[in-house]
């Protein structure tokens, strides 16, 4: 292995990672504010990417001639409509559980997660969709390394999402309503917070997030299939462990992390062991290092 | 003028009911003790009224206006504020943040001016407004409690046990505050298992037993009530703390 090898797995890593990490903020936020895992977050992933492909065909031509333009549009609208979805998730599967064992949401959120991925399998068939070329594929050689502007620009975009997304938790009359749910919900409740909607809202949050995150897979690797949720929302989920879930800035180190050691894994073993070693990460830091690399420093989270 | 009434009150966990059909009224600006020992009723009286809880049965107005089973944040909005049972900071949060949230309905302005007022009466917590809540002794953690309720501008105080585990003089200090947030025209309802400081602020008391409320009146007839003397207060001899 050569370290120009080395140094371009890493800058892989680091891309793939960025849209990991905009995923696993879904999962981070909601388990922080209400201790649910919501394996539902794979889906909508999955359903944001669908929803870009379908906004760039109902662009046609025009995303063709501004494609810039076209992912703007296509990034937006796939939020909008994924966080409406996020919201209809939470009102059916999760708000009449509220009061229920935790397994009991747990469970509906896994129903939720096969429900919308076969809804997308019978409406677009098994057959993968192609995204448009955004960008020029055409690489920069950077020193030793090669990064495609769309590689760049997608990373920006997830990261400056990711960073705004914490400031928005830490600085904003919302975020800090969400701070203190994750610590006391009634004692929130009765400073005057509708805690109700603002668990909604961190839902739909979480929701607009990986459709983000799905728009600009899709983008990157060209095409979307109709089973992409299950092993990318497992490697979010994976990454939202990693980093401490719970803790926003941990989604983004957990992500960077997952995408860096499974880049890795490539230079020294075949491909189709790229799952294997997810899951692998995944249960040693469960049996290892439970609480994260952050570790839960509870004050951050939501 | 009657600020808040409640008839036939019912509240119940499951098949228990911890409150029978209780009956009470505060007027406006009014502070009126909860008294009973543990186990009355009084904390699942204050979770109804607060709206954390759904009442089983009953009727509760507030401000001549229909409340029964409103959601907690509506009646906070409405000016009805609970200081819950053993404080409830928000531990993981700055106590500038709890304050703040105390606010969380009020303008930014409310909010500074409620701030430096909130300081005034609770000097002690100026340095420590960017510690951790959970990093407080009790006594500063009732005091950020008490705090975080008065940045929300509340027309009826309702405070759940405020000296329960304070040393004696920070419990002190606590109820002097009390005192003079009543005297400031806020109503005060004060449930406290501490009944002679609590009917020393009051002026008048209802006694709470298994769900019922079995006794009420003016604090003086209350403190010279021969059944309180020996229930509450240490048989008969008057004057414990
Ligand atoms: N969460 C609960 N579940 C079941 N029973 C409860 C619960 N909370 C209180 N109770 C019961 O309700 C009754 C009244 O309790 P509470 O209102 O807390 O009394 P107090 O505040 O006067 O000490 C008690 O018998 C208590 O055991
Ligand atoms: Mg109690």
């Amino acid at each position: 292995m050569s370290l120009q090898e080395l140094l371009q797995q890493i800058v892989n890593g680091l891309v793939v990672g960025s849209v990991y990490g905009l995923v696993a903020l879904g999962y981070t936020m909601v388990y922080g504010i209400v201790r649910l895992i919501n394996f539902a977050q794979g889906a909508l992933f999955e359903a944001g990417a669908y929803l870009g492909v379908a906004t760039f065909s109902l662009l046609g031509a025009f995303g063709t001639r501004q494609p810039l333009v076209g992912l703007l549009i296509a990034l937006i609208l796939s939020a909008l409509f994924t966080g409406g979805l996020a919201y209809v998730v939470e009102r059916v599967a999760y708000r009449p559980l509220r009061n229920a064992p935790p397994l009991a949401p747990l469970v509906s959120s896994l129903a939720t997660f096969f429900l919308i991925i076969s809804i997308i399998q019978v409406i677009t068939g098994a057959q993968p969709l192609n995204y448009p070329q955004v960008l020029s594929v055409t690489p920069w050689s950077i020193g030793p390394i090669t990064l495609a502007p769309t590689s760049l620009l997608i990373a920006v975009v997830a990261i400056l999402l990711m960073v705004g997304i914490h400031f928005y938790v830490q600085r904003t009359k919302m975020g800090k309503a969400m701070r203190a749910i994750a610590v006391n919900r009634n004692a929130a409740a009765l400073m005057g917070i509708n805690t109700t909607w603002v668990v909604t809202f961190t839902f739909m949050l979480g929701g607009a997030m990986a459709a983000v995150a799905g728009v600009l897979f899709g983008v990157e690797y060209g095409s979307v299939t109709y089973n992409m949720g299950e092993f990318y929302g497992l490697v979010a989920f994976t990454a939202a462990v990693l980093g401490g879930i719970g803790n926003v800035p941990g989604a983004l180190v957990g992500g960077l992390t997952v995408g860096v050691l499974s880049s890795f894994a490539t230079i020294f073993l075949p491909n189709q062991w790229q799952e294997a070693i997810v899951f692998a990460i995944l249960i040693l830091v469960l049996a290892l290092r439970p609480q994260g690399i952050l570790g839960e420093r509870v004050a951050e989270r939501a | 003028m009657t600020l808040l009434e409640v008839e036939s009150l019912v509240v119940s966990y499951g098949a228990i009911r911890a409150v029978r059909g209780i009956d009470f009224a505060l007027s406006d600006g009014e502070c009126v003790s909860l008294l009973g020992a543990n186990g009355a009723g009084k904390s699942s009286s204050l979770k109804a009224l607060s709206g954390l809880m759904r009442p089983a049965s009953g009727r509760v107005h507030f401000d001549g206006k229909p409340v029964t089973g409103l959601p907690a944040h509506e009646m906070a909005r409405m000016g009805v504020t609970l200081v819950p049972e053993g404080r409830q900071v928000f531990a993981t949060l700055t106590v500038r943040e709890n304050l703040e949230l105390g606010g969380f309905n009020q303008s930014h302005e409310h909010n500074q001016e409620d701030l430096t007022r909130v300081l005034e009466t609770f000097p002690s917590l100026e340095a420590r407004l960017n510690a951790l809540a959970g990093n407080l002794s009790g006594g500063e953690q009732q005091m950020v409690a008490l705090g975080r309720a008065l940045m929300s501008r509340p027309r009826l105080l309702m405070l759940d046990e405020p000296s329960l585990g304070l040393a004696p003089l920070v419990a002190s200090q606590i109820f002097e505050v009390i005192r003079s947030i009543a005297a400031s025209g806020i109503a005060v309802l004060l449930v406290e298992q501490n009944v002679h400081r609590a009917l020393g602020i009051a002026s008048r008391g209802y006694v709470l037993e298994l769900g019922e409320i079995t006794l009420q009146g003016s604090s003086a007839d209350l403190l010279a009530n021969e059944h309180i003397r020996r229930a509450y207060l240490g048989h008969g001899m008057g004057e414990g703390e």
